[in-house]
Parts: structure tokens; C-alpha cells; sequence
């Protein structure tokens, strides 16, 4: 299969998954994105990041069209999946955001049971046409989301009972459970202990076999520890793009210099 | 002459004020620190004038009537009184009462005149007695509140104390009041059970309230089974909730998620005035409007429809409740947070199946107590019922049919002439007092509900 070939840690060979060209987006009056390029590869964990305030949950929100449920803010330019304009007229944000999945920052499983959380994905879009390919399904991706041990007893528990680092990974089990090629995550671990960072950090690496990666964050270690790619913001500019060893190593721009030596941000 | 006392009141509350709040700040201005600011000191004085004095205008004012009229009933003239039940000497004292205010019928006799001449004299003495102890004891009040002004004296704290005293005052007058109503009501419903045994009350099916008049008529011993009186209740709060709850929830989906913004803060206050409508214009609104063109309609099918039918009634009733229900669930709604929306659309949801299976479950709790303080305004509204229902208690729950309502029964049970020892006066208590009872378990029950979903998301 075409994923398979793609698993090998040849970071530079990997296919162009999203690629954004001229983005703009105003809040309002307020501009947030100015002129923004960058290409997310594929099988690959790109991290964004800069001060807070800088645009990167705005231009995250751009790639699943997040942005449409926000009635003040306008999106310019041209963003694309595969290939495939996702701001076409004819394209419906409701299969967009199918493909391409979002985590949030606060965890936020919805009040249902921890089965339902990640079977509503996959329900909504017809994934499972019976119960047991539905059951196979939620198994897969709380195995996924390397929660299924601490789940499995519980399926029929409410998902806001869990732990902190638990809902976060269950949220990202359902987000899994679409099947979705992009995984966006705008700071997963923020509101996450420690070891629960830990153990979602270690997943994020994981997922990247199956899925191309972005995450939004505020720390610059996370950045270092799970990204291959990092593209550093600052208000509203993409002002560096890279490998990630090479922007904390080696940065080109000053200002990307300035925020990892802790001068701005 | 009656306002004397509050005006005299008044002045000594602020010249306490200014004195106070001079001395504080010379006390200040010859270098101390004051431990409170010098405004709490001018409060200070303010509260302790005003709380006792009027706490002794009230009582003097309220107690003033009763005691002039015992010395007055003492000072008449030795024998008038002789042989006469309270009744009367109730009568001689209103009597004498109305002369002294200018209202004299017929020629009363020489001592009545010359009562109501001492009952004048009286009156003025108390009225003078009152601004004397008033001035004196404000003055005292003021004084003493000026000598407590010190550097260190802690006017703050004793401000903060009066003023805390002076809410759980008020408070407890609430409590008190609703405990009053309560013990009044319970003790009425408890003559009426021993007059009516309580299981023909609540299980007999024949509710005629007619009590004979004379000894001799035929009209029955009247008869108080009240099911058939709950029944035209249920059937309309029933007609009423059909209507208002499909109504007001798709009402607050559609603004809470679907309307443009612009619609949505046209609309919104817009039902909130509707909310505000009286409801004897809806009562109107169903007589005048709903009941004749339900008669039309139904004649019009060949059906046979009352006048006033539950349905015109129920039907008037749900369109009040709509921006109530609708407003309710709309806070739910909104309550739900962003995140949870966000989760959903995030995983490819439609706007339709987010609020379908992620806020709409997630408000429920919220939406189900908003119902039940509906259903609980829907068996106390009198108004629509009284206008707009019927008079006749009927075993039927055919809303084409004319029913009547707890608290149409209750008004025209209490309506009239009748002494408050027969049944059928007592009889309205013990439908308020079920009233009360069906509404205070709803209104319980919705509060809890509300309550728990709250603390789900906070
Ligand atoms: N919903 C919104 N409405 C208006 N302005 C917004 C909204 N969300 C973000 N912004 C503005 O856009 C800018 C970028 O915000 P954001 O993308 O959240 O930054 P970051 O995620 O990097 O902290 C900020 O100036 C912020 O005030
Ligand atoms: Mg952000």
C-alpha cells in the first residue's frame, strides 16, 4: 500500500499533503494571517509555533475550514488537499473536516459514553454499515489513540468521567476513528500533566505513520521533541519554515532567533 | 400631622450624618489615622438614628388605634354599654370614630358627641407624644453616636453590621410571609376536610358546589369531588404544552443556531415582549379571537364544539408559554460550550446532527426543567382560564368540550357574598392548597434538574 512505502524516516522525501499559497485571514477589520505559504507533508508532524496571539489556531483552523463557524472571519488564498482546492465553492467543509480531523486544546469529549464519543464519527458518515464493523472500528482507534486498556472495561462510561490525559486521547481516538489523512491538534498538552503530555507526545509520534501531522504549540521543547517540521509565526507572518533540527539549531531569521533563546514571546 | 414624625426622622438621620462625619474629619485633619473612612462614621450615626426610630414610629403608629380605643371605650359614660356583645361596642367605636372624622348620620346621642370630642383630643396628644419621644430619642441617638467617633472605633465594621442585620431582616420577612400564607392555607383546607371527608374531595367525580341558600331548598347538599375540576386542568395545561413545547424548542434552536445574527437580536426581543403581554389580553385574545374561530372551523367539519372549548383556552395558554419555554432553551443551549459545538463540526457534523446529538442531549436537563416550571405556570395561570374556559366541572377529556380549571373554581367559589364557614368558601382552599402542593413538587423538581446540569459545565 502507498502509506506503507511512505513509513521509512526519509524526512525529505515525503509527498506535499497540504499546501497553502498567498493566505489571508481577517478577523473582521482585523487582519490575524498575513500572506502565509507552507507545504505539510505527508507522514510527517509539522509544528507551529510563536508567541501567543501570533495566528498559529487561526491558520490551523484555516486547513479544515474550522474558520466557516466563526461569522466575522474571512479566509483569502489558496489552500489545498491533495490537490483539491478545500475553499472551492464545490467542496463541502462537512467531508473536508472528515479528512482532515482536529484535536483541541481543552479536551472535550462530548457527554456521551466512551464508546459513543468514538463511534460518532464514524456513525455520521456511514463508516460501519453493522455493529460489529462499528465495534472493530472503535477498538482500532482507541488501540490508536493507545487508550483501549484503559477503556476497554468502560465503554459504556461517560468520556467526561475520564482523566484529563485520558479525554484528551480519547478525543483524539475519535477524531482517529474518521479516518481522516490530516490530523490537526492546536496545543493538545496544554491542558495536560506531565506524564499525560508524555504519553500524548508518544502517540502524536505514532500517528504519524498513518496520518500527516500538525500541532499547534507553545512549547518550544515539545516542538524539538515530536515535530520534523516547524514553522515559526509572528503576528500573523510565517516568518521561518523548515526542518525542525534546523530552526532550533540553526535558525536563519533573527526573530525566530530571539523567540528560542526566550527574547520574544 | 402623621408625617411629622417621619420628617423629624429624616432631619436627625442627616444632621446625625454631618456631625458624625465633621467629627471624623477633624479627627483627621488633626493628624490621627482613622481606622474607618470618615464616611463610615457619618453612616454609622446615619443607621443608628434611623433603624430604632422608625422601628418606633412603625410600632407606635400600629399599636396608636387599639389603645386610644380601649381609654376611649373605659371613659364612656357608666351603663351605655351595659348588655352588649363585642359585636356592638365594635359599633359604638366605629360610630364614635366617624363622628370624630366629620361623618355624622342621624342625631347621635350627647355622649357619643362628646366620645368623639375626646377621641379627637386623644388622637392629638399621641400625634404630639410621638414627635416629643421621636425628637428626644433621635437627639439621644445622635448623640451618642457622636461620642463614639474615634481614631481606632471601627465604624465600618458596625455599618457592615446594621446593614447585614437590616437583609436578613428582609429576608426572613419573605420567609415569614410565604410560611403565613402556607399555615393560612393549610389551616382553611383542615375545616374544609372536616367538613368534606378528604377522599370524596379528591376521588369523588361530581363537583357541584351549591350550598342551599334557605333550609328549605331543594338545591341539593352540593357536592365537591374534584377530579373533574383537576381534569379540565390537566386537559388544558395538556393542550397548552402540545402547542408551547414543539413551538418554543424549535423556536430557540432555530435562533440559537440557524438565525442570521441580525434576525436572531430582532426575534429575541421580540418574544420577550411577548412574554410580557398580561395575561388577561390573552385571556381577550381567546375569547374574542381563537374560541369563535375554533367554533367556525368545527361547524364548518360538522363537529359539535363548545364556546368555550380547552382547546381555545389551552391553545391561548401554549402561546404564552412559548417565549417562556423558548427562552429556557435557548439558555441551555447557549450554555453548552463552544467546545463541544466545535468537537462536532471538527469531526464532520452538520450543523443539523451537532445540535441533534450533541447539544440538544447535552441540554435536556436545562430543557426538561424549563417544561416543568412551564407546566407548573400552566396549572396556576388563572387569567386565560377564567376569560376563556368553562364554569361546568365535566368528567371529559375532550378538548372540544367545555372544562373548567382549579383556578377558575377557586375565583368563583371566593366570588360573592359567603361567609368563610361553609363549605363552599373552604372548598377554594383546599384547591389552592392542591395547587400549591402539584406546583411546589414541580417547581422542586425542575429547580433540581436545572441545578444538577449546571454543575455539570461550570
Ligand atoms: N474569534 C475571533 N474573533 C476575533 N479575533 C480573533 C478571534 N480568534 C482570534 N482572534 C485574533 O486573531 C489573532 C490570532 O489569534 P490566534 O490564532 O488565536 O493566536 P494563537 O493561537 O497564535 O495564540 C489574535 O490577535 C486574536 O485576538
Ligand atoms: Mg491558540
Amino acid at each position: 500500500m502507498n502509506d506503507m512505502r511512505l513509513t521509512e524516516r526519509n524526512m525529505t522525501d515525503h509527498k506535499i499533503k497540504m499546501q497553502a499559497r498567498g493566505v489571508d485571514v481577517f478577523y473582521g477589520h482585523d487582519q490575524a494571517i498575513k500572506n502565509v505559504d507552507v507545504d505539510i507533508e505527508d507522514n510527517t508532524v509539522t509544528a507551529f509555533i510563536g508567541p501567543s496571539g501570533c495566528g498559529k489556531s487561526t491558520f490551523l483552523r484555516c486547513l479544515n475550514r474550522m474558520n466557516d463557524t466563526i461569522d466575522v472571519c474571512r479566509v483569502t488564498g489558496d489552500i489545498r488537499l491533495d490537490d483539491e482546492d478545500i475553499y472551492d465553492p464545490q467542496v463541502d467543509p462537512v467531508q473536508l473536516r472528515a479528512k482532515v480531523g482536529m484535536v483541541f486544546q481543552k479536551p472535550n469529549p462530548f457527554p456521551k459514553s466512551i464508546y459513543d464519543n468514538v463511534a460518532y464519527g464514524p456513525k455520521i458518515h456511514g463508516l460501519a454499515t453493522n455493529k460489529a464493523e462499528l465495534d472493530e472500528i472503535v477498538e482500532k482507534s482507541l488501540r490508536r489513540a493507545a487508550i483501549w486498556d484503559e477503556a476497554k472495561d468502560r465503554l459504556d462510561q461517560p468520556g467526561t468521567g475520564l482523566s484529563g490525559g485520558q479525554q484528551q486521547r480519547l478525543c483524539i481516538a475519535r477524531a482517529v476513528a474518521t479516518n481522516p489523512e490530516v490530523l490537526l491538534m492546536d496545543e493538545p498538552c496544554s491542558a495536560l500533566d506531565p506524564i499525560a503530555t508524555a504519553q500524548v507526545e508518544e502517540l502524536i509520534d505514532e500517528l504519524r505513520e498513518r496520518f500527516s501531522v500538525v500541532i499547534v504549540t507553545h512549547s518550544m521543547q515539545q516542538a524539538a521533541r515530536v515535530s520534523q517540521k516547524t514553522a515559526f509565526f509572528h503576528l500573523g507572518e510565517l516568518v521561518e519554515y523548515g526542518e525542525t533540527s534546523q530552526i532550533f539549531t540553526n535558525p536563519q531569521d533573527t526573530r525566530t532567533e530571539s523567540y528560542i533563546t526566550g527574547r520574544i514571546g | 400631622m402623621t408625617l411629622a414624625p417621619f420628617v423629624i426622622l429624616l432631619l436627625a438621620a442627616l444632621v446625625g450624618y454631618a456631625i458624625n462625619l465633621r467629627a471624623a474629619r477633624a479627627i483627621r485633619y488633626g493628624g490621627s489615622r482613622l481606622h474607618s473612612l470618615q464616611g463610615f462614621h457619618g453612616l454609622f450615626s446615619l443607621l443608628l438614628v434611623i433603624v430604632p426610630v422608625l422601628t418606633l414610629i412603625l410600632v407606635w403608629l400600629a399599636v396608636e388605634g387599639g389603645i386610644i380605643n380601649r381609654i376611649l371605650l373605659s371613659s364612656l359614660p357608666d351603663g351605655v354599654l351595659d348588655g352588649l356583645g363585642s359585636g356592638a361596642i365594635q359599633l359604638i367605636g366605629a360610630e364614635i370614630r366617624s363622628i370624630a372624622g366629620g361623618r355624622v348620620f342621624g342625631t347621635p346621642e350627647d355622649w357619643k358627641l362628646e366620645a368623639a370630642e375626646r377621641l379627637i383630643t386623644y388622637r392629638e396628644i399621641s400625634s404630639w407624644l410621638l414627635v416629643g419621644v421621636v425628637g428626644a430619642v433621635s437627639l439621644g441617638l445622635i448623640y451618642f453616636a457622636r461620642s463614639r467617633v474615634a481614631a481606632e472605633f471601627r465604624a465600618r465594621q458596625r455599618v457592615e453590621t446594621i446593614t447585614l442585620g437590616l437583609m436578613v431582616f428582609c429576608a426572613v420577612v419573605a420567609i415569614f410571609t410565604t410560611i403565613g400564607i402556607i399555615a393560612a392555607l393549610t389551616f382553611e383546607t383542615i375545616k374544609f376536610f372536616q367538613l368534606v371527608p378528604i377522599t370524596e374531595f379528591l376521588f369523588g367525580t361530581n363537583w357541584e358546589p351549591q350550598i342551599p341558600i334557605r333550609e328549605d331548598q331543594i338545591a341539593a347538599e352540593g357536592a365537591f369531588g374534584a377530579v373533574p375540576v383537576f381534569l379540565g386542568t390537566i386537559v388544558i395545561a395538556t393542550v397548552a404544552l402540545f402547542i408551547a413545547v414543539p413551538i418554543g424548542l424549535l423556536t430557540a434552536i432555530y435562533l440559537n443556531e440557524f438565525a442570521p445574527g441580525r434576525l436572531r437580536k430582532i426575534v429575541k426581543p421580540v418574544l420577550e415582549i411577548l412574554a410580557g403581554v398580561p395575561t388577561v389580553v390573552y385571556g381577550f385574545f381567546a375569547i374574542l379571537v381563537v374560541a369563535p374561530a375554533l367554533r367556525q372551523f368545527g361547524e364548518s367539519l360538522g363537529l359539535d364544539v363548545a364556546s368555550n372549548t380547552a382547546l381555545a383556552a389551552g391553545g391561548v395558554m401554549g402561546i404564552m408559554l412559548i417565549p417562556f419555554i423558548s427562552s429556557f432553551a435557548d439558555d441551555a443551549l447557549s450554555a453548552v460550550p463552544r467546545s463541544l459545538r466545535d468537537g462536532a463540526l471538527a469531526l464532520g457534523a452538520t450543523r443539523g446532527e451537532m445540535m441533534l446529538n450533541v447539544l440538544f442531549p447535552a441540554a435536556i436537563p436545562g430543557i426538561v426543567g424549563g417544561v416543568l416550571l412551564a407546566v407548573s405556570r400552566a396549572i396556576g395561570e388563572t387569567m386565560i382560564v377564567v376569560m376563556a374556559a368553562g364554569l361546568i366541572a365535566k368528567m371529559t377529556i375532550n378538548p372540544l368540550d367545555s372544562v373548567t380549571a382549579v383556578t377558575v373554581q377557586i375565583v368563583t367559589l371566593l366570588i360573592g357574598d359567603t361567609a368563610f364557614d361553609n363549605p363552599k368558601t373552604l372548598a377554594a382552599f383546599a384547591l389552592g392548597m392542591m395547587l400549591f402542593i402539584a406546583t411546589l413538587v414541580i417547581n422542586v423538581f425542575a429547580l433540581r434538574i436545572v441545578r444538577k446540569y449546571r454543575e455539570i459545565y461550570d
